[in-house]
């Protein structure tokens, strides 16, 4: 079981001391954290992407590199790439780029998003939204797996011949999870091509994202990728942890009350009882933890949101301080001694995946061919492939 | 014979509220009719002004409290419905609309409805039909023909009476000609829904779907069977 935590990136001044971190100082400490999250002995950093201010992150691959180049064991990942704004070409060629840089400790997690304006900034339109994700995505799937493209859609340009470069690590794609709480066909997908699902897990009861993760189990088991138990699932979720739940309360109250979404609404402790939100005692949160595992099956990622709503960085470091000393230690204990030995333990790894393809043969490594002159790579851009002859249009 | 679930809702918000008093009138002549065509109801009263605390949480991040939970559970399983707000400002009032908007879309589906109205004059007599009624337009439930309203002097005349008794009876008509049922069972698929919605009932995925088909590894692209000038064709 994985733990770590998930950044929307958001910058907003802090209510108790009014203020607001630049930019520059914002992104500074967000190195900070994922660092530190390594340190106290988590597994994974996740960061959104978004495109408008208040937020930061417009370019994931670059901060996740630099992450990656200053930790030795934490998996960076996305929460969410965008798959419906981005050009799945540039996806398939910045991710696999970090999948190099970080030696496979990477994955990505896509996502829709819900602004409708970022759409057409990106020459895109959010009534499209659903479709052009699932499109996007059948494209980048091929992107990693075939040297030679051709393709055809609705919404990008077509590909004639077309090879995404660096081939990912190893020549295996990252792993990928879909993101998603209300819709069927993105479970679908992320059943049909054996990915993993994640559910935010914030918002809303529990039992309302279970039913799409009950749906995903189900369509897994049922494209042969494996059985219900095996298919990989992640769930988000918030805490905000003190040694006792009085002032852990106390610390998150105001941060809570004008927290952007859902401030100025429900009472924390409303929001508490009716959400995954836990805010208490390393104990408390503990408890409320494994209600997760009990509603949803044996789960293999578990990330916190900790860092939203105006945190200051010192307080942020300190819930990951208590969480790797006094939270994750017992999941994790506590997790493994009650999983079904039929889930598995963790998300795939790069050396998982390599191992799956390979087994205990070294994997392929691509070298290019010679550089033709024609700046197209035709039908065998590499000196191991295939020369699949790209189909071009002939009048 | 039949036992219909007869959910009242009212936005008035003093007690006693001349709102609640409307909904309730309306309410006994259903119940009155009912019984006299050899039906049971059964009575369950919303008062809004009760799930006023819950609203905020509600409006802001769709999350909906116990008390909530129970009135949309209730207005689910309704046979019929008695909606009554006040007129604020020549408006139903913020928290009868704010109720309704926070509704899923499809928990109301054909499903008959009173529409009541009551205010401090008569100028606002059109609210009903104008404003109520397209709310309910949107949610696609049944508003019966006759609306009713009752400003200051409406409650002293006879012929208000008779415009309950007149939209009773319609009610009472449309829970028995079993409409939002036969919707339900024989059209559902006919009406847009969301995946959840209908008060977390519509939980039917169909498969076999444009959409389902891309995200399968499909392709929304039509044929190009019938292009002539298709050059991939030779």
């Amino acid at each position: 079981m994985q733990f770590g935590i998930m950044s929307v990136s958001d910058i907003t001044r802090d209510p108790v001391s009014g203020h607001t971190p630049s930019e520059a100082e914002r992104i500074e400490n967000i190195v900070k954290i994922a660092v530190h999250a390594e340190e106290v002995g988590l597994d994974v950093f996740a960061i959104g992407e978004h495109h408008n201010p208040p937020f930061f992150s417009s370019s994931p691959t670059t901060l996740l590199a630099h992450i990656a180049a200053l930790t030795t064991t934490l998996t960076v990942t996305t929460s969410t790439t965008l798959i419906t704004t981005n050009d799945p070409v540039r996806l398939a060629e910045e991710y696999a780029m970090l999948q190099h840089l970080a030696k496979g400790r990477m994955d990505l997690m896509l996502g829709r998003g819900n602004t409708a304006p970022v759409y057409p900034w990106f020459g895109q339109d959010i009534r499209q939204g659903l479709p052009l994700a699932l499109e996007n995505y059948n494209l980048l799937h091929r992107l990693w797996r075939e040297d030679v493209v051709d393709w055809e859609g609705q919404f990008r340009t077509p590909l004639q011949g077309f090879t995404s470069t660096p081939r990912p690590l190893d020549d295996v794609p990252p792993f990928v999870w879909h993101g998603s709480i209300r819709t069927p066909e993105i479970a679908e997908q992320a059943a049909f091509y054996g990915n993993g699902y994640f559910a935010n897990n914030i918002f809303w009861p529990k039992e309302h994202y279970k039913r799409l993760i009950t749906f995903y189990r189900q369509r897994f088991e049922h494209y042969g990728h494996g059985t219900r138990k095996q298919a990989v699932v992640g769930l988000g979720g918030q805490a905000f942890i003190a040694k006792n739940s009085q002032e852990a309360h106390d610390q998150f109250r105001p941060y809570f009350d004008e927290a952007p979404v859902y401030g100025n609404g429900p009472r924390m402790e409303d929001f508490e009882e009716m959400t995954p939100l836990s805010v208490g005692s390393p104990q408390e949160v503990i408890d409320k933890t494994l209600t997760f595992r009990d509603a949803f099956g044996d789960y293999q990622r578990q990330l916190f949101l900790v860092d939203h709503a105006g945190l200051p960085v010192d307080m942020v470091l300190r819930q990951l301080d208590l969480l790797g000393e006094h939270v994750v230690p017992v999941l994790r204990e506590e997790l493994e001694a009650r999983r079904d030995p039929e889930a598995p333990a963790n998300p795939p790894s790069h050396a998982d995946l390599v191992k799956a393809k390979y087994g205990d043969q070294a994997p392929r490594q691509p070298r290019p061919n010679a550089n033709r002159g024609d700046n197209v790579t035709g039908g065998s851009p590499y000196q191991d492939s295939e020369a699949a002859a790209a189909e071009y249009p002939t009048l | 014979m039949t036992d219909f679930r007869l959910v009242v809702v009212s936005a008035g918000v003093s007690d006693p509220s001349s709102t609640r008093l409307l909904a309730d009138r309306a309410t006994q002549r259903v119940t009155a009719l009912a019984k006299e065509r050899g039906h049971a109801v059964t009575v369950t009263t919303v008062d809004l002004r009760e799930l006023l605390p819950e609203l905020p949480a509600a409006l802001s991040s769709q999350l909906l409290g116990p008390r909530f939970t129970r009135a949309v559970d209730a207005l689910g399983a309704a046979d019929a419905i008695v909606a009554a707000a006040p007129v604020y400002k020549a408006g139903a009032s913020g928290l009868f609309t704010s109720f309704f908007q926070v509704l899923d879309n499809d928990l109301l589906i054909g499903k008959p409805v009173i529409l009541a109205a009551t205010a401090g004059t008569a100028r606002h007599a059109l609210v009903v039909d104008e404003e109520m009624r397209a709310l309910f337009a949107y949610l696609r439930a049944l508003p019966v023909p006759t609306s009713l309203f009752a400003s200051t002097e409406d409650w002293t005349d006879t012929g208000f009476g008779t415009r309950i008794d007149r939209a009773a009876r319609e009610l009472v008509l449309l829970m028995e000609s079993g409409f939002a049922r036969a919707v339900r069972d024989d059209a559902w698929g006919a009406y847009q829904h969301t995946y959840g919605s209908a008060g977390g009932t519509e939980l039917e995925i169909d498969l076999d779907s444009d959409l389902m088909r891309l995200a399968t590894g499909g392709t929304l692209r039509p044929s190009t069977d019938d292009d002539p000038f298709d050059p991939r064709k030779g």
